[in-house]
């Protein structure tokens, strides 16, 4: 093995992201990395890089052991990374990034030509044709992550981790990836993939290793496994125990909210929702396939570009979220901590801020309605705070994500969003809020939930709607809401025959 | 009432230290005498010589507490003094003076939150130009001279006294408790300190953060014509060249001193005010002292290193860890840099 | 070519257009005279603005040179009336002295994870107050070492003085230029002002490079001082108050980007002379008030700033 871990172990404050992870990367190999936002893919290459420190385990390199204390020791030791976010600077000139560091020269000053020459060296094999004078920005980003891979490899060479390196390229720019990426396997390195695009996965990878909340799932070599195989393992379904599908009386279709046509370019395909009183609707699909981008179009965060809204008053308006927000809906995000909580302010500002912000500024609301508020929200999803006082942030994820679902409730919203609402918190939290949910749809609330968990989707949805390529591609209801048909429609077109 | 007093202990005490200081070299600090209707005395003088840099220092704690900066408040301290004398030259009025005075602070406010809010400039950027601008147009108002008049209504207002009392410290104190008012007693505040957090999840919660900012960048533009029009007045004349020069530094330092963070958040108004009088405690006890005026710069330096130290995010941890009761108003988004929010992502 | 250096031409052709203006307004504008002239009066704007260019790459500010150059002059005029030192000593133990106050506000900058305002702001401060506690009152420079460099020069010809302050003043754009685009040090500052995060994953010593920022600001500071009092043949605490400003204006208008990763340091030479011409504009026109130079390099600032925001969203739109 050129890299492996052993009983890699890393904790959070309230969540074990890696739980003794063992895993090895041969040289010469492509070894794919999978599992949804959560599993412990950022974690495990935060870990080998030296970016986090863990908290037991080995990684040995070459079968000896090695304590990277920052990506810049790993580098040293062998071990280069690029991530989705290109990590290099784009004011800078193609060759300034590539020499960084290390530039020659003479009585202290550049030698210009030499650093040119060194960097057009550093990129030959690359297939590249590109004036490095140039500043890196004017790049596409296709050649960008190539630029930042040389660099990696030029200071490493032995083992390269691509991050999500193909998230943001066209099929042409894939396919410049990934001969670098098979001339570099040629060569000797090993590699370490990680993808949600699967069928890059299966295109480029030898081997494949699954994880799921911070546990080692499976390595498989890909040849032995095929897409459903793949997909079960990741969202950790085991496809013989069907769960039964919940009847619920499906209230009046007159009382529904009308999206027609509504999307935006470049982000999510224009498609048509209707969302009736009372109901539970599911949205399935991988990472990056369009769930979050169908979620921020209806909830105005990011405006539609076309289609329109309608409900039996009218049209309604969602240019942004506060127009939509006075349209009665609600939007939990999934990235709780740049979209959701306000981490400074305490847990009942949280709470109160989306009815006060509904309410405008001149029309505070008193506070000992606030407290009330407050106290009868922490009391009723048990939200664990020692007072309503304590500042947001300093609470677990869980309970960060109950507070948030509580602004809300508080809101009395028609039609509730759900991003991720379950991702990083503990069972127990976990369970609540899944009780809330059917518990407010009782009462004539509207959701809509996005989730990697199928299980969680098949128990509370009516109806789940399939998100594929950023595109809605099916829409199962009824007796047909399972996870076994789910992962079909996840893994389509393949499968379907 | 508790939290308040504990949230301005820390500048009651330096104030208390600056006084006790000040009395120790002037022991006669606390003699208020009240001729010819009104008070005298040196507490009495550090609240009016403190007016300017107190307004200042109101609008602009708002603007810092959504994590921007108002630069140009010194320079639009000289646009609305010299808007203010010119409409008295031209016999408009006290009325018509204050609300042109006014009216051309509140434009500047505009100007400034147009530029943060639509066109996403940088603040100290955005605020740079009018810096720079101002004290230009305000010359060309004046016509390049100090622009002198005679109205004593309107000078009233710079060195009258009201039941003894200066009147430039009732235009503060009334300013500071009317603002505190509508920002305390309305949502105002709490949705400034929410924008100032975390302005993205700001936006998605519905509030309308673009017309708030620039409510407060036309607030601290506010209270800057109050300051110029107080300037204008005492002296009878507006200086563009002088006028409310380098107080923008004074009222960030009065905004820092008041431990109101420079990345925004949280604020007190009322610690704001202190941190201004600290300030003026310190000039007037410089001066009484017998040190020349300019000591006062390396006693500010001192000040603003030690407040530094305190508030760095690097320091701030060991000392929270020493003094838990400090640990509620700390912040756990801050001290964490934007990439160490990881744990729920992948 | 880069749109990257779109600014800078921008600043060539809009000096170009203002001198055009002027030449054709007044013919006797465009003679060696006025040209020297120009270089020697902005000698320790130009000096400043090479330092300012540097911290304003690396994407800090730097409050404190308008006060370090008022110190510097009080220090020199000081030292000379005081001590027997010859002023290449005093020029000499100034040097160090701003060069490591630079450092140290560096440091701080580094080490308290502060906004470079407001630490830098402390140093205006508490260099003004310095400059106050040697002495309150101008302190005339009487050496016959300062007279004569003041009355250095070459004749250009059209009877034009390049004086040595004009030299000293380009000889600094061409050092800065050096250090800048020809260094390690100089990448290292784009590096910081791309992004520090980044620049810190790809091996940049940040803290390293910071202090180096300021220190260079610092010690360009004091050699702006050292020509300011060459200048005025005087040390007064008082003095170049608001320099700082003038600076950050200068190297803005000279292209650079005011959040730091882009620019060129003989924008900013360009940007000192537009500043420059329009007061001898001024001046030549006779009717024209002083305070026009404000308002116009005020609107210069709101145009390159517009510029370089809808430079970044057609970058991003690529």
């Amino acid at each position: 093995m050129l890299l492996a871990t052993r009983d890699l172990t890393k904790t959070f404050p309230g969540t074990r992201a890696l739980d003794a992870v063992s895993f090895g990367l041969k040289a010469g190999e492509v070894h794919a990395l999978l599992g949804e936002n959560g599993a412990g893919k950022s974690t495990l290459i935060k870990c080998l890089t030296g970016a986090y420190k863990r908290d037991s385990g080995d990684i040995l390199f070459e079968g000896q052991p090695i304590f990277p204390q920052s990506t810049l020791e790993a580098q040293a030791i062998g071990i280069g990374t690029v991530y989705q976010e290109v990590n290099l600077l784009p004011n800078l000139t193609v060759a300034e990034n590539l020499t960084l560091g290390h530039q020659p020269r003479r009585f202290g000053m550049i030698r210009t030509r030499a650093m040119i020459a060194q960097a057009d060296e550093m990129l030959a094999g690359y297939g590249l044709d590109i004036d490095v004078r140039r500043t890196l920005d004017q790049y596409s980003v296709a050649v960008q992550q190539i630029v930042a891979i040389a660099r990696a490899v030029h200071l490493s060479g032995r083992v390269l981790i691509l991050d999500e390196p193909t998230a943001s390229l066209d099929a042409r720019e894939v396919q410049m990836l990934f001969d670098v990426v098979r001339d570099l396997r040629a060569r000797g390195l090993g590699i370490i993939f990680i993808s949600h695009f699967l069928d890059q996965v299966f295109e480029i990878s030898d081997r494949l290793t699954i994880l799921r909340n911070g546990q080692h799932i499976a390595t498989r070599d890909a040849a032995d496994v095929d897409r459903m195989q793949l997909i079960t393992l990741m969202l950790g379904h085991e496809l013989q125990q069907e769960t039964a599908t919940k009847v619920r009386p499906m209230a009046d279709s007159t009382d529904a909210i009308r999206f027609t046509g509504v999307g935006r370019r470049g982000r999510i395909a224009p498609f048509d929702l209707t969302v009736h009183k009372g109901e539970v609707i599911g949205m399935a699909g991988l990472l990056g396939s369009g769930r979050t981008e169908s979620a921020e179009v209806l909830f105005g965060a990011v405006p539609s570009d076309s289609g329109t809204a309608e409900d039996s008053n009218g049209t309604v308006d969602l240019r942004n979220p506060r127009a939509a927000i006075a349209a009665g809906f609600a939007f939990a995000p999934e990235d709780r901590k740049t979209d959701g909580i306000i981490a400074e302010l305490s847990v009942r500002e949280n709470i109160i801020l989306a009815l006060q912000a509904r309410r405008g500024w001149a029309r505070p609301i008193p506070q000992a309605e606030q407290i009330r508020m407050a106290n009868d929200y922490i009391a009723r999803l048990d939200i664990r705070t020692p007072d309503a006082e304590k500042p947001v942030g300093l609470l677990s994820g869980g309970n960060q994500q109950k507070v948030i679902l509580a602004r809300w409730l508080a809101t009395n919203p028609r039609f509730l969003i759900l991003d991720e609402p379950t991702r990083g918190i503990d069972v127990g939290a976990h369970a609540e809020i899944l009780r809330l949910i059917e518990e407010v749809v009782t009462q004539g609330m509207s959701i809509l939930v996005i989730s990697s968990e199928l299980d969680e989707l098949v128990a509370v949805s009516h109806r789940v709607i399939v998100v594929r390529d950023r595109q809605h591609v099916s829409e199962l209801t009824g007796e047909a809401v399972t996870s076994d048909t789910i992962v079909r429609a996840i893994a389509a077109p393949e499968v379907v025959a | 009432m508790k939290s308040v007093l504990r949230r301005i202990a820390p500048q009651l005490l330096t104030l208390a230290a600056v006084i006790v200081l000040v009395s120790i070299y002037f022991p006669n600090f606390w003699q208020i005498v009240y001729v010819n209707d009104r008070l005298v005395g040196i507490p009495i003088d550090v609240i009016k010589r403190g007016a300017p840099v107190a307004l200042l220092a109101i609008g602009m704690t708002l603007v810092i507490a959504t994590r921007g900066i108002d630069l140009s408040v010194g320079a639009v301290m000289a646009i609305c003094g010299a808007s203010a004398a010119w409409s008295i030259d031209q016999g408009f009025g006290l009325w018509a003076a204050l609300g042109i005075a006014i009216f051309a602070g509140l434009v500047c406010g505009l100007w400034n939150g147009l530029l943060v809010a639509v066109f996403n400039i940088q603040p100290i950027v955005a605020t740079l130009i009018l810096m720079v601008a101002g004290r230009g147009i305000a010359q060309l108002i004046t016509g390049g001279t100090i622009l002198t008049f005679d109205n004593d209504a309107f000078s009233y207002l710079g060195s009258g006294t009201l039941l003894g009392v200066p009147v430039p410290a009732v235009i503060w104190v009334l300013t500071g408790i009317g603002v505190g008012l509508l920002v305390r007693r309305t949502a105002l505040g709490l949705l400034v300190e929410s924008i100032g957090v975390n302005l993205r999840a700001s936006t998605l919660t519905g509030i309308n953060s673009r017309v708030l900012l620039i409510a407060v960048y036309m607030g601290s533009g506010f209270c800057a014509a109050l300051a110029g029009i107080i300037a204008t007045a005492d002296i009878r004349g507006a200086d563009a060249n002088n006028a409310g020069l380098w107080l923008e530094l004074d009222a960030i330092l009065a905004v820092v001193i008041g431990g109101n963070s420079l990345l925004g958040g949280r604020f007190s108004i009322l610690a704001s005010v202190l941190g201004a009088m600290i300030i003026q405690t310190i000039n007037t006890g410089i001066l009484l002292a017998g040190f020349p005026s300019e000591f006062n710069l390396v006693i500010k330096a001192v000040l603003v290193i030690i407040i530094l130290v305190l508030q760095s995010p690097r320091v701030l941890p060991q000392l929270a860890y020493l003094w838990p009761g400090r640990r509620n108003t700390t912040t756990p988004a801050k001290t964490a840099a934007p990439n160490s929010g990881t744990e729920t992502k992948t | 070519m880069s749109i990257r250096a779109l600014p800078l031409y921008a600043t060539i052709a809009i000096f170009l257009l203002a001198y055009l203006i002027c030449y054709i307004q007044f013919p006797a504008m465009l003679s060696t005279r006025v040209i020297g002239n120009l270089l020697t009066d902005n000698a320790y704007l130009g000096i400043v603005a090479v330092g300012m260019t540097i911290v304003i790459v690396s994407g800090g500010i730097d409050l404190s040179v308008g006060s370090v150059i008022a110190f510097a002059g009080v220090f020199i005029a000081v030292v000379l009336r005081d001590t027997g030192l010859h002023p290449l000593v005093a020029f000499a133990m100034l040097l160090t002295i701003t060069t490591a106050f630079g450092a140290a506000m560096g440091g701080m900058i580094y080490l308290l994870a502060m906004p470079p305002f407001i630490v830098t702001l402390a140093g205006m401060f508490l260099a003004r107050g310095a400059s106050y506690m040697l002495s309150i009152d101008s302190v005339p420079i009487a050496d016959p070492f300062y007279q004569m460099m003041q009355r250095a020069y070459f004749v250009m010809p059209g009877r034009g003085r390049l004086t040595l302050l004009g030299l000293i003043m380009i000889a600094a754009v061409i050092i800065g230029m050096i250090v800048l685009h020809r260094t390690r040090f100089g990448t290292n500052v784009y590096a910081l002002g791309g992004g520090e995060a980044t620049a810190k994953l790809m091996g940049v010593a940040v803290g390293q490079t910071t202090v180096a920022v300021y220190a260079f600001s610092g010690f360009m500071a004091g050699l702006s001082g050292i020509v300011f009092s060459i200048y005025t043949s005087a040390g007064y605490p008082l003095a170049t108050v608001g320099v700082e400003l003038s600076a950050i204006a200068a190297v803005v208008i000279g292209g650079t980007l005011l959040t730091g990763g882009s620019g060129y340091m003989f924008g900013t030479l360009i940007g000192v002379l537009t500043m420059g011409l329009i007061q001898t504009y001024i001046v030549f026109d006779g009717s024209l008030s002083s305070w026009w130079t404000k308002i116009v390099i005020g609107g210069l600032l709101l145009m390159f700033i517009l510029l370089q925001k809808g430079l970044l969203k057609l970058r991003i739109h690529q």
